[in-house]
């Protein structure tokens, strides 16, 4: 349905009334933060850097896959950027399905392909030392760039 | 004849060349791959990977893909959004 690079807090509610319909037996919520522990060492804070337009068109060709494979999907997908403070979410996908096992799956999907394929970057600042680039897992075998 | 363009740098890759835009000539007709030749011989692209991500135009490409005068063209660190 939709996909957004955005520079502000991301309010999941709306994200959940954007997919809301009828037919939707179930609507599953991923929401991914910032968390205080990379590889051992402490974080304080996060910034997200983003090829701006070239992501938004890869997270709309994702969420545009899920819905095509789960038919009858309804997904909405806001990635932030700009600096956030621990525990603040920096993505969002919000998955309504006729039925749960796809809702699920159509958002595992959306996420996992997010973290592969769209050009976000995120700078850790540690509690001690430079801050650092977090550089990304290799792409999966199958995911045709 | 010679083809020259910006080049987009993010992240790690622009801290290393210390801009987030280099440009480059190299001659035309000329491929992805040409001009990342080019941006790898830049004071500070040894600290880059000899084969990153490429993008034309906002799409991943490959080194063997054409570009042209206009064309967008980004080399891509490792992702790491989420």
């Amino acid at each position: 349905m939709r996909s957004a690079i955005i520079d502000r807090p991301i309010d999941a509610a709306s994200l959940l009334a954007e997919v809301a319909s009828s037919a939707a037996g179930a609507t599953v919520l991923f929401v991914g933060t910032v968390r205080d522990v990379s590889d051992g060492r402490s974080v304080r804070a996060l910034d997200y850097k983003a090829y701006a337009p070239m992501a938004e068109k890869e997270m709309a060709a994702v969420v545009s896959e899920a819905e095509s494979r789960w038919d009858g999907a309804r997904i909405v997908c806001e990635h932030r950027i700009g600096a956030l403070a621990l525990g603040e979410a920096s993505v969002v996908i919000a998955a309504a399905h006729p039925h749960r096992a796809q809702a699920f799956e159509a958002c595992r999907y959306v996420i996992e392909e997010l973290k592969a394929r769209v050009p976000v970057w995120k700078r850790e600042h540690y509690v001690d030392g430079e801050p650092g680039w977090v550089e990304g897992n290799p792409r999966r075998a199958g995911v045709t760039p | 004849m010679t083809l020259t363009t910006a080049v987009l740098l993010f992240a790690r890759y622009a801290d290393e060349l210390g801009a987030a835009t280099v440009t480059v000539t190299v001659p035309a007709p000329a491929t992805a791959g040409d001009v990342l030749a080019a941006v790898l011989a830049l004071p500070g692209a040894d600290r880059l990977p000899r084969s990153p991500l490429i993008a034309v135009n906002q799409r991943y490409a490959s080194p063997s893909d054409a570009v042209a005068p206009g064309d967008e063209i980004a080399l891509i660190p490792p992702v790491a959004g989420g």
